[in-house]
């Protein structure tokens, strides 16, 4: 197998704060390969976002990395100095936050900030920089993209937006991508133009994209293989296909069965019962015990990740395997 | 835009009509327009022959029309001190003033912002934590009081600068300055910081807080994650966002910079607007001070007009919201 | 069972959590019983010219006078005592801050609440005329009114509080709104209270807090700014010279060296200020409903 575009291996990231420590990343480790869309879902506060801040190195103080290796095509990115990462970041991977209206500088017009991230990596010249600029408009489906470079952000769609977002992203051409719910934040119907656009701009360059969101239906149209994270682990690894099919986890299960579209009309809606747990008070134990069905005596200790079904992982006592297809 | 201008416009002129029925008010109706108007030392004859040219046997109201007719046409009588028209006396000393305040205004500014962007990127740093402390002293401690220190250590305790008055001058497009020889730039250095304290300490608090806020910002982040140096998203995008409230601050405080040249002025020595009239007021040359008190709400007004000119000009999502409705 | 720490309780005991806090609000209770008690305390009552003798001027710290009279700071050009001075002179400074402060918070509640609880026409008046005095600095308000009404202490503590009035106006207009919106207050209209009841019973005590912060810091704001004025030579007379006239006095001293007649009643002065503010700053953190759990 080639190398993979990024690996993670045990990534932990934690808050220190005035009460306590946070444990917001923990044990995190998984693969991308060149060209292929991995989905991280998990609920808000699962640690889906910090993970793609802590690749990327940009951990707000009290927090920080506090171990675990990532690797960009086999460069260690945590042995490199603050001057060498911000070389990597916008240009070897580049980040698409969930709000364009407050991730783009309101004061800044579009061309400004869209010039600002060639000339930070390469000595271009304005001009030039500014036709690549609007080259990378066009292609994301922008149209008449020369007035839309002298525009400021607040004169355009929130799809526009987010257009904007994914063309500063692809300018430098990166390795890899991080998508921080880039679609949350939209009508239905643009999301689903981004979802088909970045797919289309992802197999075409070759770069590896992670898609974190919360919403199931966007992973199963589009991503390769899929994380489960939850309260700072991952608790489910494997195909989308294979981990929708058949979930080895009971949180994925309770994931897929609370999407409405799943249930029968007319039948209640299924939710997982409880609500995810404060990070600052998880004491030892499989952190869903209180909220899952299949929890016993043996959920009180810290489940390790096993792979009780080979290309999948889970990190579970009880995983369900009696669902499982071959 | 437009619309904007001419609404302040009106407005301006407004507050002018009614500052102006104020200090009428003030002088004729309260106070005794005789003693206030007409020199003291005249004879019967004299006094008689005022009252009649100024009109202050006739009714209020048309006192009144009197008194705008002739600001309007900028008489406001003559000086008893000086013998000579009070608007003239105030506008030969008003380019002092404004040169200090000019001076005062950018050593606040060419040194808050710098330092408020510091104390708001490092706030646990124990240069931070000095640089709101002196803030603090900066502007609770009284004006008056700094500048004596300042003229007790630098000129009387050090010699290093001198302790009073305004340094040879030179013409610069017909009005004197004094920040084009070295002589005169010695004598504006403790004036200057002396009137810059309060709003350098009040710049530094304001940026910090404004730069505090603007890190927690996505776009910071996302600036971050283009790979942009520190330099870069401070000095650009941090800057360009907390500037609307700043240079609305430094515009508003432009005119009590200039009524706290009063103080600076008198400590000093320095031949200025406010230095004019605290002594005007204890030798009770009153034509000054009616004039003195009139100009400056004019240029109060002007002052304020021009910040919320500039505030619609520089805030572009202000300024095109106003364009399309 | 012991019951829960009353409101005020709480507000002392994380007031007291600041040492520095607690330091100022020590100083400031040392000035303030130094003022109320200047004439039992002070050596010497330096305003009774029989007290005075013109020989024992311009003494240095620690020397004594002809009467056997220790001058622990020095006296002044007429044989006056400077710790004596600088006792009666925080009388003024402190009384005329007070009071003026006081008065101002008094019109801007009065004005704040009726502009709150009216609305309509009143409102806008009294906003106008709020902005209006408000673009202008406080100190050239004083001044112009000073310099239409002349000297003495009781136009000082007037010229103070037509500076003042504006900022509480405003305040507690912003607080009143917020607080009328609140469900309280339509319940108590829905009873149909009488509006004064309203206002004073309900409104009132829920806008005090931020009015409470902002007259703690303006009173080492007015005390500077009379300061100012009378250094200037047009605030309190020379008959009752508060600390900002006696440093006047004391600044011609300085050039031959008798630095002692301006410097202490300046390090008097600047004590207080800086008294005060720790004491607000502290006032602030604690009574911010957005600090409190």
């Amino acid at each position: 197998m080639s190398e993979p575009t990024l690996a993670v291996e045990n990534l932990r990231t934690h808050f220190f704060t005035r009460q306590g420590v946070v444990k917001a990343v923990e044990d995190v480790s998984f693969c991308v390969a060149p060209g292929t869309i991995l989905g991280l879902v998990g609920e808000s506060g699962s640690g889906k976002s910090m993970t793609g801040y802590s690749i990327m190195d940009l951990v707000d103080p009290p927090g920080r990395v506090v171990a675990g290796r990532i690797r960009l095509r086999g460069q260690d990115l945590r042995a490199l100095t603050p001057k060498q990462m911000r070389d990597i970041r916008g240009n070897r991977i580049a980040m698409i936050f969930q709000d364009p209206m407050m991730t783009l500088n309101p004061v800044l017009r579009v061309d400004t900030q869209m010039v600002e991230a060639i000339r930070a990596h390469a000595d271009t010249g304005r001009t030039a920089a500014l036709a690549r600029a609007r080259d990378a408009l066009a292609r994301v489906g922008i149209p008449a993209p020369q007035e839309r470079l002298s525009a400021y952000p607040h004169q355009l769609s929130g799809g526009m937006r987010q257009r904007v977002c994914i063309a500063i992203a692809l300018l430098n051409r990166p390795d890899l991508i991080i998508a921080d719910e880039p679609t949350t934040a939209l009508d239905v119907t643009i999301q689903g133009q981004i979802l088909f656009e970045m797919q289309k701009l992802v197999r075409d360059s070759g770069a590896a994209l992670i898609w974190i969101t919360h919403d199931l239906s966007v992973i199963a149209g589009m991503a390769d293989e899929i994380c489960v994270m939850y309260a700072g682990h991952i608790v489910e690894h494997g195909s989308v296909d294979a981990v929708l099919d058949a979930p080895l986890h009971p949180y994925t299960r309770g994931l897929i069965d609370s999407v409405p579209g799943r249930s029968r009309k007319g039948a209640p809606l299924k939710q997982i019962p409880g609500m995810t747990p404060s990070l600052l008070e998880l004491g030892p134990g499989c952190a869903f015990r209180e909220r899952c069905a299949y929890a016993d005596a043996a959920c009180r200790h810290d489940p390790a990740l096993s792979a009780p079904v080979a290309g999948r992982q889970v990190r579970c006592f009880h995983p369900l395997l009696q669902r499982t297809a071959t | 835009m437009l619309a904007v201008i001419v609404r302040r416009l009106l407005q301006s002129v407004l507050v002018l009509f009614l500052m102006s029925l104020l200090v009428f008010v003030g002088v004729y109706a309260i106070g005794n327009p005789v003693d206030i108007l007409i020199n003291p030392q005249a004879d019967q004859a004299d006094i008689a022959r005022t009252i009649a040219a100024l009109g202050l046997d006739q009714p209020l109201w048309q006192q009144y029309l009197i008194f705008l007719r002739q600001a309007l046409s900028g008489d406001l009588g003559k000086s008893f001190a000086y013998n000579i028209p009070a608007i003239q006396l105030i506008l030969e000393r008003m380019p002092a003033t404004l040169e200090l305040a000019l001076a005062a205004t950018t050593l606040a500014v060419a040194l808050g912002i710098p330092l408020g962007l510091w104390a708001g990127l490092k706030p646990e740093s124990w240069s931070a934590r000095l640089i709101m402390t002196g803030s603090i002293l900066g502007f609770s401690l009284p004006t008056f009081w700094v500048g004596l220190m300042l003229i007790m250590v630098f000129a009387i305790g050090l010699g290093w600068l001198p302790a009073s008055g305004r340094g040879p001058t030179t013409e610069l497009l017909g009005i004197p300055v004094s920040f084009l020889s070295w002589e005169g730039i010695r004598h504006l250095i403790l004036p200057a910081i002396n009137l810059a304290l309060f709003k350098l300490s009040l710049l530094i608090r304001l940026t910090r807080s404004g730069t505090r806020e603007a890190l927690l910002q996505d776009y910071v982040k996302f600036a971050r994650a283009k790979g942009l140096s520190e330099a870069r998203v401070l000095g650009v995008h941090v800057l360009k966002n907390i500037m609307v409230p700043i240079v609305t601050v430094i515009g508003l405080e432009f005119g009590s910079v200039i009524a706290f040249a009063i103080v600076t002025e008198s400590i000093f020595a320095w031949p200025g607007m406010g230095k004019l009239i605290i002594d005007s007021i204890n030798v009770l040359d009153r034509p000054v001070i009616v004039a003195y008190l009139l100009i400056i709400v004019v240029l109060f007004v002007l002052i304020n007009l021009a910040v919320d000119i500039a505030y619609s000009l520089l805030d572009p999502r202000v300024r095109i919201d106003e364009a399309k409705g | 069972m012991r019951s829960a720490q009353t409101p005020r309780a709480r507000i002392a005991a994380d007031f007291a959590r600041s040492k520095l806090a607690l330091a100022g609000l020590a100083l400031l209770l040392i000035i303030v019983l130094i003022a109320l008690f200047a004439p039992l305390i002070s050596p010497q009552n330096p305003y009774d010219l029989a007290q005075l003798d013109v020989q024992d001027s311009r003494l240095p710290p620690g020397s004594a006078s002809g009467k056997g009279l220790t001058f622990w700071l020095g006296s002044d050009d007429q044989g006056r005592d400077i710790l004596s001075g600088i006792f009666y002179g925080l009388r003024i400074s402190l009384g005329v801050g007070a009071a003026s402060t006081l008065c101002a918070v008094f019109i801007g509640l009065a004005l704040g609440l009726c502009a709150a609880h009216y609305g309509g026409r009143t409102d806008s008046v009294i906003m106008r005329l709020v902005d209006i005095q408000l673009s202008f600095p406080s100190i050239l308000i004083a001044l112009i009114l000073l310099a239409l009404l002349g000297q003495g202490i009781g136009k000082t503590i007037l010229a103070l509080i037509m500076a003042q009035w504006a900022y509480y106006a405003r305040s507690v207009r912003s607080a009143a709104l917020i607080e009328r919106k609140k469900e309280y207050i339509e319940a108590a209209l829905c009873l149909a209270l009488p509006p004064a009841r309203i206002v004073l019973r309900h409104l009132l005590p829920n806008c005090l807090p931020p009015v409470l912060v902002i007259a703690t810091v303006q009173v080492a704001a007015a005390i500077a700014l009379e300061a100012t004025l009378s250094y200037l030579g047009i605030g309190v007379p020379i008959t009752e010279p508060s600390l900002g006239l006696l440093i006047k006095n004391g600044f011609d001293y300085m050039l031959s060296g008798e630095y002692w007649i301006s410097v202490f009643p300046g390090i008097a002065l600047v004590l207080t200020i800086v008294s005060i503010n720790l004491v607000a700053d502290q006032l602030r953190d604690v009574l911010n409903p957005r600090l409190q759990k």
